[in-house]
């Protein structure tokens, strides 16, 4: 089957005070339907900025200044403005992290979830409202036909996420992003939500992207994992096959720094120092300023991301020695 | 270990006030206004003093820019002869004298009364915010009538009445700012070292919330000089022979259509005068803010746009 | 480039640096008190008033027991009471009920100069390494301000030598003092916090999570060095946090909080290897595992609903809404914490615990 979603050598920029700075280089990477891709990073690494480019909600400040994005084949980044308009729902569609802003205050959830219907299959108020409902029952809001007249600060967290779902799979897009959706959450509603998602993804034979920064989230959730670092794509295969044996220092690092098993009072594994500031990125690789096999060539070659293994890539010189362990 | 930080952000850090000052220039204009206002204040009366009252009935409501009856009526003159530069300068003291104190009295105890009510909620909040109300529902103009129609037009009576009436302004900027910081955390972490109220108000709460409050009061020095001349226009402000900028707006607004110069320059001095406080008071406000200096090294139209 | 590279090993706190203790000894405490525990929470309640008269009840009755050296880590989801309890170990919030006792005095009850010396021995490492630092001030001054209220602790000859001290301490350079803290990075944020809570020389310092703010790999390192001052410095810690796999490391004791009491509590392998409460074992199991070995994902208890408001708890047992378990009774009668037979230490409120590892839904 082939990837309903390709992003291409994507790039982006970003005007700061200070000039401009690339936050997101080469990105690539693909993926089918009814398969969940994780993007996996630290904070400000360029994840969600990678995912606002492929829906085209960047920031006026940052702008794509390179590579494709390709919905079954065509590049949506060439598309004119109105077409891209209409992907948005049947298309792309994506689920931020926090409910609270990213609904309408002043409009009743109804009218909110009933909205895309209307727009994009012209449905007429009464009929809109109806599918708002089942939609809002669908995500498991109690009560859907009652609560679809309150408005977004009457639900708890939990909800207002489910209602952010509802309103991003409302017409059964063919592919989902979810960009940190349960990190504002406590952890048995969080259990919830990703449930919904995971169900969702498989009743519409959705591709989902889930942007994150939880390792443990994507353990359980994700087919295939892509790890990010200071802009760029460092690993990427089976999740399965990463974390039983990464093959980039970083993606082991941030294994190791997991509070797992290691005994109490005994120190973690860290990785020193902390991500690099987008001014100042490290020539060659950039993760060489904390990686612990770090030579001259890191410095001198930003190592690609290349075929390390069966089905998987990465983008480091010393891979190998990785493997080896 | 990295640091986060813009090469913006080292250059702000190493420059020092003075070239932060030299590298805007409208700030620079505002400083060399100012500074020349301050200097005709001081030294104007013991130089002009007497050609500011001399009349010259030969040289009645002469129109300015023209050096025929010597520099002194470069901006013209008045319906008894006397230079309006001469006047200008002079009257300059009487303003600065009247408007300084006012909203010096009104800031100082607007500020602390709004920052400790802020601080601490409650009823002291709630009754301080009542008062303020309702010296603000009563129009200031009124009560500075009655006040000094009551009690004679002094200069000091002046000023206290023109402090109270703005006290308000004060307090309720000082407020609102200084209760939203309460709640933040490094004031939490003051308490739990056991600081005192005052000593957080002045080492948290001031430093915030006084750059604001400069801005909010470089403002209201128009609005006070131009109040006064009101007063001055009505007779109770400051007398004749006297003189401020005010009390000659006053004075020049009644042959405004035939000698439109003896009301229109002491008007541009009080603008250009209040418009520099206010430049100086906006540069000064993200030259004390660490956090903001760096943004002082961008082109002004820059400074808005771009996020720290 | 202006400042030269000094040859500086990576910070690595703890390794190769000269044990230095705190300027400050430890008070001397009555010899008569050596028995209690450091501190002692018992039957703590406190409710808040919000808009319309309703009453927010944070901690209903909360027991806690601290000793000196350990760490106790304190669960539970937003909205459980946990940060209000912790305002109230820092004399922040007074209880309405209950007591507090800090080897056996109760520091509600001073005054004056006897208060201040009490501050001193309780402080707080916050969430939030942005807003807990004022943006205005300069490292050296934010770590020397407990000291313009303790006057008499470091002279202030000796303050910037001992700001140094502090800095290299929490593994940041001396030189870093001038610095302002939008010039530091998150974690480096938060060591400056650490040093600030240490400049009083404390013995209990109760951190409101403090990694959850910073990223994966910045957050072993922060929890290296608070293991690493604790075993240099013997202090005590509180330590809050929503993430079990990070007090499950670095936590003595575990009391598990739920809508403003505690369900349970005791060591914490026993807490996180047999939970009784049915509560802790559905927080347990919500808790996503890093393990990708084929046939390592548990079967899940998800939780029907959210935690109900405070402003309305339910009667008796507060999660009987949402317990799988819940019978009559449990809606009639608030359980007591007990502990169980084999486990004289591990403690639970509920009135029908789990007996052995949960595996149903």
């Amino acid at each position: 089957m082939n990837p309903v979603l390709e992003v291409d050598r994507l790039a982006v920029d970003i005007r700061t005070p200070a000039g401009t700075v690339r936050a997101v280089r080469e990105v690539s990477f693909s993926v089918r339907s009814g398969e969940t891709l994780a993007l996996l990073g630290e904070s400000g690494c360029g994840k969600s900025m990678t995912a606002q480019a492929i829906v085209g909600l960047l920031d006026p400040v940052a702008h794509v200044a390179g590579g494709e994005v390709r919905l079954d084949g065509t590049d949506v980044l060439t598309l004119p403005p109105a077409q891209r308009r209409r992907l948005a729902g049947p298309g792309l569609s994506i689920v931020f992290q926090d409910a609270l802003t990213a609904l309408n205050p002043i409009q009743t959830v109804g009218a909110q979830l009933a909205e895309p219907f209307r727009i994009h299959e012209r449905l007429s108020r009464r009929a809109a409202r109806e599918r708002a409902v089942e939609l809002m029952e669908r995500v498991g809001i109690p009560e859907p036909r009652a609560r679809a007249g309150a408005y977004p600060h009457q639900f708890s967290g939990g909800m207002r996420q489910r209602l952010l779902i509802a309103l991003a799979v409302a017409l059964h897009p063919k592919v989902l992003l979810a960009d940190e959706p349960t990190t504002a959450l406590d952890v048995t509603v969080q259990a919830q939500i990703m449930e919904l998602l995971r169900d969702l993804r498989t009743e519409q034979q959705t591709a989902l992207i889930l942007i994150t920064h939880d390792l443990a989230v994507v353990a359980e959730q994700a087919d295939h994992v892509a790890v990010m670092y200071a802009g760029g794509i460092v690993e990427t295969g089976r999740v399965a096959d990463v974390f039983a044996k990464p093959r980039h220092p970083y993606t082991r690092g941030l294994l190791d720094s997991v509070p797992g098993e290691v005994a109490r009072g005994t120190n973690l594994k860290s990785i020193p120092g902390s991500p690099p500031d987008l001014h100042a990125v490290p020539s060659g690789c950039a993760f060489r300023t904390r990686c612990p096999l770090a030579t001259d060539v890191c410095a001198e070659q930003r190592p690609p991301l290349a075929e390390a293994g069966q089905g998987r890539m990465s983008a480091c010189h010393h891979w190998k020695e990785l493997a080896d362990d | 270990m990295t640091l986060v930080e813009t090469p913006a952000a080292i250059a702000a850090r190493r420059t020092s006030w003075w070239r932060l000052l030299l590298r805007d220039k409208f700030a620079c204009v505002a400083v060399v206004i100012l500074l020349l206002v301050a200097v005709s204040a001081v030294v104007g009366p013991v130089l002009l003093g007497d050609l500011a009252v001399k009349q010259n009935l030969r040289a009645v409501n002469r129109p300015p820019f023209s050096l025929d009856d010597g520099w002194a009526f470069a901006l013209g003159s008045d319906s008894l002869g006397r230079s309006v530069l001469a006047r200008l300068v002079v009257a300059s003291r009487t303003t600065l004298s009247v408007a300084i104190p006012a909203v010096l009295i009104s800031l100082v105890v607007g500020s602390i009364w709004g920052m400790w009510a802020g601080y601490h909620r409650g009823r002291r909040e709630s009754v301080s915010m009542r008062i303020a109300d309702v010296i603000l529902s009563f129009p200031s103009l009124l009560l500075a009538v009655v006040v000094l129609y009551v009690f004679s037009p002094s200069a000091l009576n002046i000023i206290l009445v023109l402090a109270i009436a703005r006290i308000p302004i004060y307090l309720r900027a000082a407020r609102a700012e200084s209760a939203e910081l309460q709640s933040r955390l490094f004031v939490d972490a003051a308490r739990t070292f056991g600081a005192k109220s005052w000593a957080i108000i002045a080492r948290h709460v001031a430093p915030t919330v006084l750059p604001t409050l400069f801005t909010v009061a470089t403002l209201d020095f128009c609005f006070v000089m131009l109040t006064e001349s009101s007063l001055s226009f009505l007779g109770i402000g400051i007398q004749p022979p006297d003189m401020s900028w005010g009390l000659m707006v006053a004075q020049g607004r009644q042959v405004l259509q035939s000698a439109w110069w003896i009301a229109v320059f002491p008007g541009l001095a009080i603008v250009v005068t209040t418009v520099s406080a206010t430049v100086l008071a906006s540069w000064a406000r993200l030259a004390m803010d660490p956090g903001q200096r760096w943004r002082l090294t961008l082109p002004r139209s820059r400074r808005k746009e771009v996020k720290p | 480039m202006t400042e030269p590279e000094k040859s500086r090993p990576v910070a690595e706190p703890g390794k190769s640096r000269p044990v230095t203790t705190p300027a400050v000894p430890a008070l001397s405490s009555a010899p008569a008190a050596a028995e209690a525990p450091l501190l002692e929470v018992a039957g703590v309640s406190k409710s808040f008033h919000v808009a319309g008269r309703r009453r927010l009840r944070a901690l209903d009755g909360v027991d806690l027991r601290l000793e000196r050296g350990e760490t106790l880590g304190l669960v539970g989801e937003s909205g459980c009471g946990k940060s209000t309890l912790a305002r109230v170990l820092l004399l922040l919030e007074r209880p309405d009920q209950g007591r507090v006792r800090f080897e056996g005095t109760d520091p509600f009850a001073l005054r004056g100069k006897e208060l201040l010396t009490w501050r001193r021995r309780v402080q707080m490492v916050f969430q939030d390494p942005f807003g807990s630092l004022n943006a205005r001030l300069r490292a050296e001054d934010i770590i020397a301000e407990p000291w313009r209220t303790h006057r008499d602790l470091v002279p202030v000859k000796e303050r910037g030598k001992r700001v140094a001290e502090l800095l290299e301490m929490v593994g940041l350079r001396a030189s870093d003092a001038r610095r302002y803290p939008q010039e530091f990075s998150g974690g480096q944020r938060q060591r400056l916090g650490i040093a600030r809570a240490l400049a009083l020389g404390p013995d209990v310092i109760v951190c409101d999570e403090p990694v959850s703010a910073l990223d994966l790999s910045v957050q072993a390192q922060v929890l290296n060095l608070l293991t690493d001052l604790q075993a240099r410095l013997g202090v005590s810690y509180v330590f809050i946090s929503h993430d079990l796999s990070v007090v499950r490391h670095v936590a003595d004791r575990v009391s598990v909080m739920y809508l403003g009491r505690i369900v349970e509590t005791g060591p914490t392998e026993q807490v996180f290897d047999r939970p009784r409460h049915p509560y802790t074992a559905a927080l347990m199991s919500a808790a996503p595992v890093l393990d990708v070995t084929p046939g390592a994902r548990r079967e899940r208890i998800l939780l029907k609903g959210e935690v109900p408001s405070p402003l309305d708890p339910p009667s008796g047992c507060r999660f009987r809404t949402r317990c799988w378990r819940a019978q009559d009774v449990c809606a009639q009668e608030p359980p007591p914490l007990e502990p169980s037979g084999e486990e004289p230490l591990h403690a639970a409120a509920c009135h029908f615990p789990l007996q052995e590892p949960v595996t149903v839904s």
